[in-house]
């Protein structure tokens, strides 16, 4: 277990480095250097040399990956070419707002997913089972920002029940917040959830077709019993799998919801970054998101292992 | 019966969104670029089925030339994953276990651990907006899907006997990979390409709506999508319209996704969820 947990921690890391090198090269291939950008076109290129040694975008490639790389290491995340804040000050902030509606989003996504996963493999075949699916293959044909429109325009413009958009910070109450997050959450949940109510009907499936459901059949549980004792327990791996994944979709992929609703979100800092060339702030974003997706599957992984002794022995 | 009947409807909602992509080439009821201030937002009548825009354009115009932007934009990523993808996908199979397949299946890895709707935006923010780019920036997430496809189907059919034979006879690698391998996994291609079309008509939305994907004046769905935010009080139908046109574009392209993997591949029938 411990050799295993070792190797896996060990291409956590070389996958971060890997990511690390490409997302570096990705933004140095941007044209524009943010000091111009900055100071316009009127500026005296000595203020330019001096402002981009303020940045810190002398020097050569590598030293300058070396430098950003080491930062981040050691929790210097840069400083924001438009805000001359910390990156790490505005990623704070912006997080206060992503992880709790990417939170919302999957406690909704999990609320939706499993009594609809369930109902239908149990009535497999039925008309209840055909009509949930049916309602699953609309929501994964919905674009998301499409139906966060749709709930802006009826609970926003016609019922007057929630703002169009914004956020009013934690600090007017956790109820004002959460009210503020409830169309995005939704809005994220409705794909998320009709992935995840398929991925559990047929978990449920694969599981219910086992010889051990026919044991437990065979010594007396009824169908019910059954289903949630034993089938229930056994089709949670692959769903954990999933959900694992959705969060750090959720974490990361909500760059369009929060446009829709003016969420002062991740998402949304990164997409200003890059329209307002701040370079530095996408470079240490992104990387954080792609931290966030390779630990959460790193964790996925491990308790895998720990509940499933065969898994080990396959890597 | 049930299956075959969805997978009808799927390839009868498909075939007539490429009929009419295909028909907006040679016609369509007013050219979209032309703008008519005087006529704008107007609701739907006997002259404008589905109404104008806030430039006075006709919407139900716009939407069948927006379809040829998404359709392209996804087709051409499919392509992407398919021609580079597949070959690599190949290559990792015939050479299981060694570096190289490694190597691929690592760098398969990397790709997926990418937030892909941030990288994108980041492609295209890098090269600036067009449909090109969106192209290529929805294309490199098709990659390793097709990758990993290849490799998996590619893989369980080179312990095959008949493979085994193709050796014997002196075949090289290549062209087992190219002669045996890949008409056997054709069928898994097919419908993991339909997947991906919609999983790109989706993504060209997004980034479209985000102002990456295709620019003005070129029509997409997306792109009308963000532009009627701005009407949404005034002209709600011109939110409604395009959005519904994805939808039912994204459904008719899963259930012929579904309804022919069910057709070509019994096996996996209950693989994908």
């Amino acid at each position: 277990m411990l050799r295993y947990a070792l190797i896996r921690l060990i291409s956590l890391g070389a996958s971060l480095a890997a990511a690390s090198v490409v997302i570096f090269c990705v933004i140095e291939v941007i044209p524009g250097d943010a000091a111009s950008f900055m100071l316009g076109l009127n500026a005296a290129p000595e203020t330019v040399a001096a402002l981009r040694q303020e940045l810190g975008l002398s020097g050569t490639l590598a030293q300058r990956y070396l430098v950003w790389v080491g930062g981040m290491l050691t929790g210097d995340f840069g400083v924001s070419y438009t805000y001359r804040v910390p990156v790490s000050e505005l990623v704070m902030a912006r997080v206060a707002v992503s992880l709790p509606l990417a939170l919302y989003a999957l406690l909704l996504t999990t609320m939706i997913a499993f009594p609809a996963g369930i109902l239908a493999a149990y009535h497999r075949g039925k008309f209840s089972d055909f009509g949930i699916m049916g309602v699953t293959q609309l929501g994964i044909a919905m674009p998301n920002f499409w139906f966060a429109m749709l709930l802006v325009l009826a609970f926003s413009i016609s019922l007057k029940w929630f703002s169009a958009g914004g956020f009013p910070g934690w600090e007017s109450g956790i109820l004002a917040g959460l009210k503020a997050l409830t169309l995005p959450a939704i809005a994220l949940a409705v794909t998320q959830s009709s992935i995840l109510a398929r991925v559990m009907r047929s978990a449920i499936i694969d599981t219910l077709s086992q010889d051990y459901i026919r044991t437990a059949r065979a010594k007396g549980l009824s169908r019910r019993q059954a289903t949630t004792r034993h089938a229930l327990r056994n089709a949670m791996i692959p769903v954990l799998t999933i959900i694992g994944l959705q969060f750090s979709f959720l974490l990361a992929g909500a760059v369009i919801i929060e446009n829709v609703f003016f969420l002062p979100g991740l998402g949304r800092l990164i997409f200003q970054g890059i329209t307002q060339r701040d370079l530095i702030v996408v470079e240490s974003v992104v990387m954080l998101l792609v931290f966030a997706v390779v630990v959460v599957n790193f964790i996925v992984d491990i308790a895998y292992a720990i509940t499933d002794p065969r898994l080990r022995i396959r890597n | 019966m049930k299956h075959s009947a969805l997978l009808v409807a799927g390839a009868a909602m498909t075939v007539f969104f490429l009929v009419v992509a295909g028909i907006s080439f040679l016609w369509a009821p007013y050219p979209v670029e032309e703008l008519n201030i005087a006529g704008k937002l107007l609701p739907p009548s006997t002259q404008h089925l589905l109404g104008t825009d806030q430039l006075g354009r006709d919407v139900f115009s716009m939407l069948m030339v927006g379809a040829r932007t998404s359709i392209g934009v996804a087709v051409l990523a499919v392509g992407i994953g398919l021609v580079v993808g597949v070959p690599l996908g190949l290559a990792a199979a015939a050479v299981n276990g060694r570096f190289f397949d490694d190597v691929i299946m690592r760098g398969n890895d990397l790709v997926f651990a990418f937030p892909s709707l941030v990288i994108a935006i980041l492609i295209t923010a890098v090269f600036g907006p067009s449909a090109v780019n969106a192209i290529l920036a929805i294309g490199i997430f098709n990659i390793p899907v097709f990758a990993r496809v290849a490799r998996a189907a590619a893989l369980s059919l080179w312990t095959l006997d008949y493979v085994l034979a193709a050796r014997v006879a002196g075949k090289g690698t290549v062209r087992i990979s190219a002669e045996h391998i890949l008409p056997n996994i054709a069928s898994l291609l097919v419908v993991q390409s339909t997947i991906q079309f919609s999983l790109g008509i989706i993504a060209e939305a997004g980034l479209s709506y985000v102002g990456l994907g295709a620019q003005p004046p070129t029509p997409s769905w997306g792109r009308m999508l963000a532009d009627s935010q701005t009407f949404i009080y005034t002209a709600p139908r011109l939110a409604v319209l395009p959005g519904f046109t994805i939808v039912l574009m994204v459904l008719g392209l899963n259930l012929l996704g579904d309804g022919l993997r069910d057709v070509l591949d019994p096996r996996i029938r209950r693989a994908r969820t």
